[in-house]
């Protein structure tokens, strides 16, 4: 089952990832899925203890799970993960005509853009903004001091004047700083 | 000389001031260039050197054969500390380059030194006594001298840092401490013929953490100066030598082809070892060295006095071309130095090197910094990554639990809060910078400190306000003492101190430039519960809205998780303020309200450093049609395996007095809230007000009917019986009691409870609850605390 598992990956799967890394990947995938019927839950996810005092741990467990479904195979699971292999010089070169690589910069970008994004509209309203500064700020911050962070956020970031914040000024407000490590884990590479 | 009094200040100060942390992120790189580079380069260097002379290019006057090259070619592969380090340091460039060169020059002695005193006894003994068994003694020599020399420099640190813990009578002579036992470390590590360079380099940078830490302010800033002082005077003093020496014709014998040769070959094989190792190492690393860092490494291979100072001790009845190799060494010292270290400069600016990036990250940025950073961190915890975080968290233990205990006084233990000490320090600025103003202490009400806002611009931003009134800590900023800025920069400069103080720290990343990990454990504890608490309560909100009457394993295994001891479950607040309800459909029956209120948020300011409960209320109203009882078993057999935790290996089971009592504590606390809140979630509901009691211990609660107490574990034993009934209806008076003896209890277990046991969910008793339902249509438990102390 494990090589059939690993088999199927190969074949569907982008070959960058290695063989080794998929077996290990596997094996977490199996551990962590306690009701043993191939998929993952929310439940699975949520019992890893360490993601309950993670502020943004249950919005990235929403990420694995495809819209409206409650149940993540190993290539859903694989394919999130994906988002996290570092960035590699000869993958720059190469396949430029093909579809963008899953872990590419503007991909990275786009993964921790749908995590703000809960109405997935595009956008970054003020309100998907302070629900997410509120869970990322400890409690001692008032609400009023945490709606004119935000408001000052959107204003630094805001080209085109509709007080939410798009993908590309996102973008755009992020061009300094280093995405592909940030959002890079070695074990994927 | 050189070696006894010249070279350890100026190693003990490059090895106390080191970015430790940066050192050891990059470990693996700096060892590799260490030995393996050093290694390569004398060799390479050495028999090249040889080479040319067989082919008869140099002068016939230097007599050497294979083994004096390879001496000298050890001697002049070493890459220098001390030319390094004042090259770089004006170069800026960034701190991985910068760390990984100087590392390398650091630990790259070992090898220097083993090699230099292996060739030295083989060509005292002569080529042709030279056994294999010399060769392998050699090989294990260096293992022993460098593991040695480390050893000894661990050992005399944590000598140093023990002795520190105890000086708080003495504060005088607490730098000369510092210095002397450095010194030891070294003078051991010679005696003993092992690196002592490594010794000292490891004492300083294992011993600073601690010994920061123990000593007085005033010792701080004495042991900083003198060991600036003393490293730069030796290092003038051995520059002066080595200039002296250039002058004095007498010493040395010039040749060209062995001094161009050797130019070139050291360039060369600097620049061939570079690049073969950085490809393998790009294969273990995350980021990995590009082309231009290459060039910069190699370029930036400076060799200095160290070199020199071997060369001069140089036998010369033994080694007969020791005046060439001097002279060769003086000219490449002087090269690389000057040309290369003046050439550098203009190189890195031309090749666009990465420099050290200091500008201000906006809002945008350090808010999606952060984010990403706990991205990161929940996707490692999600793949099981344990990676070298993994090692530096338990380091990060160990240390905390007993080595820190062990060297560092009390009071500094417990105040090791980053937050707390730039505050401090700022506030020291102020007075200072106050009374230079020439103002009288007694009137300072009066005049603006720099580090306050102007009074204009008070009325303008509330944030700053706020701020000033909350009295949070971690509002002040350096830079804003130092430039006057208009008012917006005022607001964002506050505003991202306000990020920054409050922002949680993601676990376990580690970046240079942030100090992550120092929070203290009680902070991070504090920050971990705030987390889980709104974690809870969001998963408890998606729960009821999402579930419609099935109790869901889901919520019960993530709520079985510890009731953090100070905090309890607060849902949305409510009733006195008159905010949202909650609606939990349970089963088919009428919507239930759970009103819960607690004032424990805003009694959490940073005020009340401890976390105390302001008051509690509970409201529960019931429906009746929600009380049935025979619903309750079926609507628990609906809910798969309602009660069991999947037994997770990470999971310890968290001792609750009350673990087999949900029934009961339903029964008497929350009945209502039973019918209300899925049986699952009860637990840490319970768990929830458990913990707040046990804080609040208020004299009212703890003085109250404590015989009751006894009757409850009667009842308690028999959570299906039916004399269920009747303690429901007593439930407001049973209430406090059954609180109280659980507050005791989770008193008790709360030492335990702490940190070591940080996600211990509750063990679920494995019969399914079977809640009695309560017979009264419709009442109300109103709970009611005060706030203590």
């Amino acid at each position: 089952m494990d090589m059939l598992i690993c088999v199927f990956c190969f074949v569907f799967f982008p070959p960058p990832v290695s063989h080794s890394q998929i077996t290990r990947l596997y094996s977490r995938f199996t551990s962590l899925d306690k009701g043993e019927n191939g998929t993952l839950s929310r439940e699975d996810f949520q019992r890893i203890p360490e993601l309950a005092i993670n502020p943004l741990g249950d919005r990235i467990i929403n990420a694995f799970f495809p819209e409206g479904e409650d149940q993540v195979n190993f290539r859903g699971f694989m394919r999130t993960l994906a988002h996290f292999r570092p960035i590699e010089d000869n993958e720059k070169s190469k396949d430029q005509n093909g579809p963008e690589p899953l872990n590419s910069r503007s991909n990275k970008l786009h993964f921790a853009f749908r995590l703000y994004d809960l109405d997935k509209d595009d956008k970054i309203s003020r309100d998907e903004l302070l629900q997410v500064l509120r869970m990322m700020v400890g409690v001692n911050i008032s609400d009023e001091q945490l709606g004119s962070i935000a408001d000052r956020t959107i204003q630094e970031a805001d080209q085109d004047g509709d007080s939410a914040i798009s993908f590309a000024e996102f973008v755009k407000v992020l061009e300094k700083v280093d995405v592909e490590q940030k959002m890079s884990i070695r074990f994927l590479h | 000389m050189f070696f006894l009094f010249l070279l350890p200040p100026i190693v003990l100060d490059s090895g106390y001031f080191m970015p430790s942390r940066l050192f050891f992120d990059n470990i693996g790189a700096i060892l590799t260039y260490a030995v393996v580079g050093t290694l390569w380069n004398s060799f390479a260097t050495g028999v090249a050197l040889w080479g040319l002379h067989r082919a008869g290019l140099m002068d016939p006057g230097v007599k050497a054969g294979l083994m004096d090259f390879l001496l000298f070619g050890s001697l002049i592969s070493a890459v220098d500390p001390v030319a390094v380090l004042a090259v770089f340091e004006e170069v800026h460039v960034n701190e991985t380059l910068f760390i990984i060169v100087f590392g390398e020059s650091l630990l790259n002695d070992a090898v220097t030194v083993v090699l230099y005193k292996v060739f030295n006894s083989f060509v005292e003994l002569g080529p042709a006594h030279i056994h294999a068994t010399d060769y392998v003694k050699g090989v294990v020599s260096f293992f022993l001298v460098s593991l040695g020399g480390t050893a000894v420099g661990l050992l005399f640190a944590f000598l140093l840092a023990l002795i520190t813990r105890f000086t708080k009578r003495v504060r005088i002579i607490e730098p000369l401490f510092v210095f002397l036992l450095a010194y030891v470390a070294y003078l051991a590590a010679e005696m003993v013929s092992l690196s002592s360079i490594l010794a000292v380099t490891f004492c300083g940078i294992c011993c600073k953490k601690y010994v920061e830490a123990n000593i007085s302010q005033k010792s701080r800033t004495t042991v900083k100066y003198t060991m600036k002082t003393l490293a730069s005077s030796s290092e003038t003093i051995i520059f002066m030598f080595l200039g002296i020496s250039a002058v004095d014709t007498s010493k040395w014998a010039w040749d060209t082809t062995l001094v161009l040769g050797t130019l070139l070959f050291i360039l060369l094989f600097r620049a061939v070892g570079v690049v073969l190792q950085t490809c393998v190492l790009n294969r273990f690393r995350l980021i990995p060295l590009d082309r231009i860092d290459q060039v910069v490494m190699s370029y930036g291979g400076l060799r200095g006095a160290v070199a020199f100072a071997l060369v001069i001790l140089l036998d010369g009845a033994k080694v007969k071309a020791k005046d060439y190799f001097v002279a060769t060494t003086i000219v490449v010292v002087f090269f690389t130095v000057i040309v290369q270290g003046l050439t550098i400069k203009p190189l890195v600016t031309w090749l666009k090197v990465k420099r050290s990036d200091h500008h201000k990250p906006t809002l945008n940025e350090e808010l999606h910094e952060h984010a990403f950073d706990h991205i990161l961190a929940a996707v490692e915890d999600i793949v099981g990554h344990h990676g070298y975080h993994y090692w530096r968290d338990k380091w990060e233990q160990f240390d905390k639990k007993y080595l820190s205990q062990l060297l560092m006084r009390k009071s500094a233990y417990r105040l090791r809060d980053e937050i707390w000490d730039v505050y401090y320090k700022l506030n020291i600025r102020d007075a200072i910078s106050f009374v230079d103003q020439g103002g009288h202490v007694l009137s300072a009400a009066k005049l603006a400190l720099p580090s306050m806002p102007s009074r204009t611009s008070m009325s303008e931003s509330s944030v700053t306000n706020l701020l000033r009134e909350s009295g949070s800590g971690a509002c002040l900023d350096l830079q804003v003492i130092d430039t006057v800025r208009s008012r917006r920069d005022k607001e964002d400069a506050v505003m991202h101190h306000v990020l920054r103080g409050s922002l949680y720290k993601p676990r376990r990343r580690y970046k240079a430039s942030y100090s992550r990990h120092f929070i203290s454990p009680d902070k991070q504890e504090r920050q971990d519960k705030e987390i889980f608490r709104q974690n809870m309560k969001r998963r408890l909100e998606t729960f009821k809205s999402t579930k419609h009457n099935v109790c869901s394993s889901k919520s019960k295994a993530r709520l079985k998780e510890k009731g953090r001891k100070k905090k309890g479950i607060s849902l949305t607040s409510n009733s006195p303020n008159g905010k949202t309800q909650r609606n939990v459909p349970w089963q088919e029956a009428a919507p239930v309200l759970v009103m819960v209120s607690s004032d424990e948020e805003e009694s959490n300011s940073s005020e009340t450093e401890r976390e105390d409960d302001e008051g509690i209320v509970f409201i529960a109203r019931a429906t009746d049609e929600v009380l049935q009882g025979k619903k309750t078993p079926g609507s628990l057999d609906v809910c798969p395996s309602p009660c069991i935790i999947p037994p997770s290996p990470t999971l310890a089971e968290k001792e609750l007095p009350w673990k087999g009592d949900q029934a009961d504590l339903a029964v008497y606390v929350s009945s209502e809230t039973t019918k209300i809140v899925p049986v699952d979630m009860q637990k840490a509901w319970n768990q929830s007000i458990s913990s707040l009691e046990s804080i609040a211990s208020p004299p009212g609660i703890e003085t109250g009917p404590q015989h009751k107490r006894f009757t409850c574990p009667v009842l308690e034993e028999q959570p299906q019986s039916a004399s269920q009934v009747t303690p429901e209806q007593r439930s407001c008076f049973q209430f406090p009691s059954h609180v109280s003896k659980s507050s005791r209890s989770q008193s008790d277990s709360s030492p335990d409870g702490t940190e070591q046991q940080e996600l211990q969910p509750l063990m679920a008793a494995e019969e399914p609850n079977r809640i009695v339902p309560s017979t009264e249509p419709r009442w109300l438990i109103q709970f009611n605390r005060a706030s203590h102390l």
